[in-house]
C-alpha cells in the first residue's frame, strides 16, 4: 500500500474512501483487543501502556467514515472494558463512544490513510481518552484520580507509534473496493 | 420530522448512547451517603418540575380564595371592623386607667413625704365661662376644705380654694387673672408676686429693674401671701424683659403640665425651705445600703431638736428663744432698764458643733442647721425644720 502524497484535507466527503471490513473482522479485532488488554500485562507488564481497544476503536472509527458506527463501536467495545474492569458499567463506554464519534467526525475530513494524520490522530484521540475518562472518574464517581500530564504525553505518544503499526497491519483486512 | 431526524441522525444517536450509558453509570453508583446516582439525578430533575407545579397549583387556588371566594368577605370586615373598635376603646380605658393609678401613686408619694397636711381630690368640672379657669374639685367642707387654701400638685402649684361647698370646691386656677400669690426665685431670692393671665402662661409683678432673675430659674412660692406655704414649686422663668420700674417676667407654671385630673389640697399647711436645685421629676432609684454599714446612732435627745418650721421670723424668734433660756431669761418679765440677755452668746451645739446662727450652714437653708447632719441627695431639698421633698424627688413615677 503506498501512501498518497495529496492534500490531507479533503475538499468533500467523496473524496474520501469508506473502507469496509467482514463481520469477523469487526468482532474479532475489538475482542482481540480486549484480551490483549486483559491477559498481554498480565504476562508482559511493560505492554500495560497499551490500549489496544482505544486504538481499535479509533481505526475503525477513522476509516469507516461513518459516526454513528464509530460511535456504536466505541460504545460496545467500552462497555466490553467496563465489563471486565472494577468500573461501573458506562465509564469507558462513553469515553469510547465519545471518541468514535469524534474521530469518525474527524475522519470525513481529513485522509486517514496519512501516517502522520494516524500518528497525530491517535496522539490527541488517547489525550482525549485519558483526560475525559479522568474527568468523569471525578465527577461521577467522586474519585479524587490523578493526571499525569507528561506520562499521558509519553504515553500517548508511545501508544500513536504503536497504533500507525497496528493500522498497518489492520488495513490489511480492509476489504477490497 | 423525519428530515430532521436524518439530518441530526449522528448526534441524536450520540445523545442516546451517552444518555443510556449515563443512566447505566448512575444505576451503580452512590454517593457518599449510600444514595444511588440515578434517584439523586431523578429527584434533582423532577424536583423543579414539581415545585413548580405545585406554584401553579398554589397560584391558583389561592386565586379563587382570594379573588374569586369573596362572598363573606365584606361581613367578615364589619365584623372585625367593629372588634377594632371595641378594642381600641378597651385600650383606651385601660391606658386611663393606668394613667389614673400612676397619678394616685404620685400623690401618695408626695402626701406621705410632705409636712403640710393634705386633702386628696378629682377634678369633677370646670367653671362655666371661656376666660374663667377655675374648677370644681370633689372635696369640700365636709373633708376639711376651707375657702383660700392651696390647691396643688406633685409638680407645683395649682390655684386656691375660692369657694368651699360641703362636697365640692371651686379652685381659681393659677392662670385666672384673679389669681395672685408670692414667689421667690431659687438663686437669687427676688420676691414677686405672680398674676394669671388668662393664658397658659403667668407673669411676675413687682420685680424691680435691678434685681437679677434669668429664664429657666425656677420659682417657688415665698409664704408671703399666707395661702401658699413656703417651698412650693410653681415654675419655671421663661421670659425676662427689662422694664421700668418693674421687669416684665413670664413664667411657665409647672404644676398644670401633666393635666389636671386629681389635686391636693392643702388643709394644713407648713413652710418650707426652697431647695437648692429644681424640682427633679425623673425618678432616682436610691439602693439599699450595704449589709455591713454601720446604722446612725438614733437621736436619743442628746441632738437638739429639729430647727422650727416656719417663716425666717419663727426661726430667729426659736433661736432667741433659746439664748434666753440658756441665760435664765424670761422675755416680757424684764423691767425696762434690766440687762437684756446677750444674744450674741454662742449655743454650744451637741459634740461641740457651733452654735445656732454662727457655724457654717447657719440659717435656715444651709446643711447642718441646728447641729444636725443630713445627706442630701440630688434633687432633693436641703434640711429646714424637715427636709422637703420635692416634687418628684427621689420618688418614683
Amino acid at each position: 500500500m503506498s501512501y498518497s502524497g495529496g492534500p490531507i484535507l479533503l475538499s468533500s466527503q467523496r473524496e474520501g474512501q469508506v473502507s469496509r471490513f467482514s463481520a469477523w473482522v469487526m468482532l474479532a479485532v475489538p475482542l482481540a483487543a480486549i484480551l490483549f488488554q486483559v491477559y498481554v500485562p498480565l504476562f508482559f507488564q511493560f505492554l500495560s501502556f497499551l490500549e489496544m481497544p482505544l486504538l481499535v476503536v479509533v481505526y475503525f472509527a477513522l476509516m469507516r467514515r461513518s459516526q454513528v458506527g464509530g460511535l456504536l463501536v466505541g460504545a460496545v467495545v467500552g462497555l466490553a472494558q467496563d465489563s471486565l474492569s472494577k468500573n461501573p458499567l458506562g465509564m469507558l463506554g462513553i469515553v469510547n463512544t465519545l471518541v468514535g464519534y469524534f474521530a469518525a467526525s474527524v475522519g470525513l475530513r481529513l485522509d486517514v490513510d496519512h501516517p502522520l494524520i494516524r500518528l497525530l490522530l491517535t496522539f490527541f484521540f488517547f489525550l482525549f481518552h485519558q483526560f475525559f475518562y479522568w474527568l468523569m472518574v471525578r465527577a461521577l464517581l467522586g474519585q479524587p484520580l490523578a493526571f499525569e500530564v507528561q506520562r499521558t504525553l509519553v504515553l500517548g505518544l508511545l501508544n500513536a507509534v504503536v497504533g500507525i503499526s497496528l493500522f498497518h497491519f489492520l488495513d490489511r483486512l480492509r476489504k477490497a473496493s | 420530522m423525519e428530515s430532521f431526524f436524518n439530518r441530526y441522525r449522528s448526534i441524536t444517536v450520540l445523545l442516546l448512547v451517552i444518555l443510556a450509558q449515563l443512566v447505566l453509570v448512575a444505576v451503580q453508583v452512590k454517593n457518599d451517603q449510600d444514595v444511588r446516582m440515578i434517584r439523586i439525578w431523578t429527584v434533582t430533575a423532577v424536583t423543579p418540575v414539581a415545585r413548580i407545579v405545585e406554584a401553579l397549583r398554589g397560584g391558583s387556588l389561592g386565586l379563587i380564595r382570594n379573588y374569586v371566594l369573596l362572598r363573606d368577605a365584606h361581613q367578615e370586615n364589619l365584623m372585625l371592623q367593629a372588634e377594632v373598635d371595641r378594642l381600641k376603646m378597651e385600650n383606651n380605658y385601660l391606658k386611663n386607667e393606668l394613667n389614673m393609678a400612676d397619678r394616685a401613686k404620685a400623690l401618695a408619694v408626695f402626701q406621705s413625704h410632705t409636712p403640710s397636711r393634705t386633702v386628696a381630690a378629682t377634678v369633677i368640672g370646670t367653671g362655666a365661662g371661656t376666660n374663667s379657669k377655675m374648677v370644681l374639685v370633689d372635696r369640700g367642707t365636709v373633708s376639711g376644705v376651707e375657702r383660700g387654701m392651696a390647691v396643688v400638685t406633685p409638680d407645683g402649684i395649682v390655684g386656691k380654694v375660692i369657694t368651699a361647698y360641703p362636697m365640692a370646691s371651686a379652685v381659681l386656677l393659677i392662670t385666672d387673672p384673679d389669681f395672685a400669690a408670692g414667689v421667690i426665685s431659687q438663686k437669687g431670692g427676688v420676691r414677686g408676686t405672680l398674676k394669671g393671665q388668662g393664658t397658659p402662661t403667668c407673669k411676675v409683678d413687682y420685680v424691680p429693674f435691678e434685681e437679677k432673675i434669668e429664664p429657666g430659674e425656677w420659682l417657688y412660692t415665698s409664704g408671703d401671701d399666707r395661702i401658699f406655704p413656703r417651698g412650693f414649686p410653681v415654675g419655671v422663668v421663661k421670659v425676662v424683659r427689662s422694664a421700668q420700674p418693674f421687669k416684665e417676667i413670664l413664667v411657665d407654671p409647672s404644676g398644670m403640665a401633666r393635666g389636671l385630673e386629681d389635686v391636693l389640697i392643702l388643709v394644713g399647711g407648713v413652710h418650707q425651705a426652697i431647695p437648692d436645685t429644681p424640682p427633679v421629676n425623673q425618678p432616682i432609684f436610691i439602693g439599699s445600703p450595704p449589709a455591713d454599714t454601720p446604722k446612725p446612732p438614733e437621736n436619743s435627745g442628746n441632738s437638739p431638736p429639729a430647727a422650727p418650721a416656719g417663716t425666717e421670723a419663727d426661726k430667729l424668734r426659736a433661736q432667741y428663744k433659746d439664748i434666753g433660756e440658756a441665760q435664765g431669761h424670761k422675755f416680757g418679765e424684764g423691767t425696762p432698764g434690766s440687762k437684756p440677755p446677750d444674744f450674741n452668746l454662742k449655743l454650744p451645739g451637741p459634740g461641740g458643733t457651733p452654735a445656732v446662727g454662727q457655724g457654717p450652714g447657719a440659717g435656715d437653708r444651709g446643711p447642718g442647721a441646728g447641729g444636725t447632719t443630713v445627706v442630701q441627695t440630688p434633687g432633693a431639698a436641703p434640711p429646714a425644720s424637715k427636709p422637703a421633698v420635692p416634687p418628684g424627688g427621689a420618688t418614683q413615677r
